[in-house]
């Protein structure tokens, strides 16, 4: 059973260890400071008579990190809020029906959210279509039910004891949730809106279709804006092998982002401890 | 001797289940109450009505009256009557986030006390009469879940008493704990009644026997005789009460 398990676990590391393996060995030559801080090149074939120069992705990793910073900076309240309703405050049918929906939407492949913001905004804002605004809040959607179930589950971890000690030294309710039970629950909450964030941070399907990619720096809300994930999927499907490179440049530093966002997490969130002291 | 608290036909349920049955039951000022009984008798749960913390539980309700100084609390605001009828559990429930300092300041803290020397000198005094003091006293930015067993519940009798509330409730307050950790806690039972009211449910007759001036027996949630501890554990008046004393149910 032990060694069947194993040799599970070594088959499906075998992708994970190629994948791995091959951004690294094909991205890494590109990534040097042009690569962080040049835009990207004019397309450079073999035959050409031209000089092919390396370019650079700066405009996708300012993008991608606006992105995110927005979307993030507008599902994590509202998921953690809805979070807190579905373990401590809700009760009956409607508690239900946002869990429900909320892990439906989790399951919905996420090219139908940029869809579904695209919709919107040809409706409610035509000018504004592929813009950094309405990419953000593709990701945005992404982001919340995924963000309220994990936090969800993170609350609901911390044992009902430590609401009731709380309550029976007469602290209100809605403090003992604040200060005490969200207190507790706090690597749980952080690690579920960090794995969200890594998790929308490679999207690419959503953004096609809202953030729209953009060639230049920007960092206008109404504007199209770029990112990693946009530069990838346009990149790689070219002949150009400049633009391939940064393609693959551009996936390890993604790759190299996402494990050094859940890494940070784990060690700037264990609690610490200080010393204290009464005197007399 | 004056009556601190008292319940009035004090009826609680579960959803549909009954769970205790028209409690009428004085608390002496100064005194302990000790309320035993079998497991399942409804004796936690008449305690969880004392300061409005069992209709929390999801579909629990309660009837009756509770009074504290003759005012029913379930007039006033729960959070005022918990601050004025503190708890301390079963199961030792330290607050895993904080520190020892910081669990027995935390009723001060949660309520917007920042006084750093008022805080030191209620955790001071607090633990101290807790009989915490000495063993905590170079540790007190330890997380409070790392002392041992018996000093945790020690150290959630201090955050009760740093709340400075006038009446004690306690949970079964030993049943996890080592008999010298146990005897630690009685007799710190016996010096808190000095200053509080003490009501403590437990299982064990001779902790009641031990620590408590009147004693009263539960039984499938009626209240079937109250009395002097000794006067109840020596001659009961009630068949149920001797069987379960001479320990032939329960």
């Amino acid at each position: 059973m032990a060694v069947l398990a194993l040799a599970c676990v070594a088959l499906a590391l075998v992708p994970l260890g190629s994948i791995v393996y091959t951004v690294v060995v094909r991205g890494a030559s590109v990534v040097n400071p042009e690569f962080f801080t040049q835009i990207q090149p004019i397309p450079c074939s073999p035959r050409a008579n031209l000089t092919c120069t390396q370019g650079g992705i700066g405009n996708a990793i300012v993008g991608t990190f606006l992105l995110l910073g927005l979307s993030s900076a507008i599902a994590i309240p509202l998921g953690l809020l809805a979070g807190i309703y579905l373990a401590e405050y809700g009760k009956g049918p409607l508690v239900f029906a946002v869990r429900f929906f909320a892990d439906v939407m989790t399951g919905l492949p996420s090219i139908v959210m940029g869809l579904f913001i695209f919709a919107t905004f040809q409706i409610a804002f035509p000018g504004i279509v592929f813009s950094a605004i309405a990419g953000a809040l593709a990701l945005a959607v992404i982001i919340i039910p995924f963000v309220a179930r994990t936090s969800e589950e993170a609350l609901r971890l911390v044992p009902g004891s430590i609401r009731e000690a709380a309550l029976a030294l007469g602290v209100p309710k809605y403090r003992v949730t604040v200060r005490v039970v969200l207190s507790s629950a706090r690597e749980g909450i952080v690690t579920g809106a960090l794995l969200a964030m890594a998790r929308v941070g490679g999207e690419t399907a959503p953004l096609l279709l809202t953030a729209g990619g953009n060639s230049f720096y920007s960092v206008r809300l109404d504007q199209p804006i770029a990112a990693m994930s946009l530069v990838i999927y346009n990149f790689a499907t070219t002949p150009y092998a400049n633009w391939n490179a940064l393609a693959w440049g551009a996936a390890l530093l993604l790759v190299v982002i996402m494990l050094g966002l859940s890494i940070a997490a784990r060690f700037l969130l264990r609690h610490r401890f200080h010393e204290q002291r009464i005197r007399g | 001797m004056t009556r601190k608290l008292a319940t009035e036909k004090v009826s609680a349920w579960y959803g549909p289940k009954k769970a205790i049955e028209d409690i009428s039951l004085d608390f002496e000022e100064h005194a302990t109450t000790a309320i035993i009984g079998p497991s399942g008798c409804g004796k936690s749960t008449l305690i969880r009505c004392l300061n409005r913390l069992h209709e929390t539980v999801p579909k629990a309700r309660v009837e009756g009256k509770v009074l504290l100084d003759d005012k029913d609390v379930y007039a006033d605001d729960p959070v005022a009557v918990r601050r004025r009828v503190g708890m301390v559990f079963q199961k030792a429930n330290p607050f895993p986030t904080m520190s020892v300092y910081d669990n027995v300041a935390a009723a001060l803290r949660l309520n917007g006390v920042r006084d750093r020397v008022k805080l030191d000198k209620i955790v001071k005094r607090s633990l101290e009469q807790a009989a915490l003091w000495d063993e905590v006293k170079d540790y007190l930015g330890k997380p409070g879940v790392s002392l041992s067993g018996g000093q945790q519940q020690r150290l959630c009798i201090a955050r009760a008493l740093a709340a400075e509330p006038e009446v004690l409730l306690m949970d079964e307050p030993c049943s996890a704990l080592d008999p010298i950790a146990t005897a630690k806690i009685e007799d710190l039972i016996f010096d808190l009644k000095k200053d509080y009211t003490v009501v403590i449910v437990t299982h064990n007759m001779q902790q009641a026997a031990r620590v408590a001036d009147t004693t009263a027996f539960m039984y499938l949630g009626h209240l079937i005789e109250v009395g002097g501890t000794r006067e109840l554990f020596e001659r009961p008046r009630e068949t149920l009460t001797e069987s379960y004393i001479t320990g032939r149910f329960g």
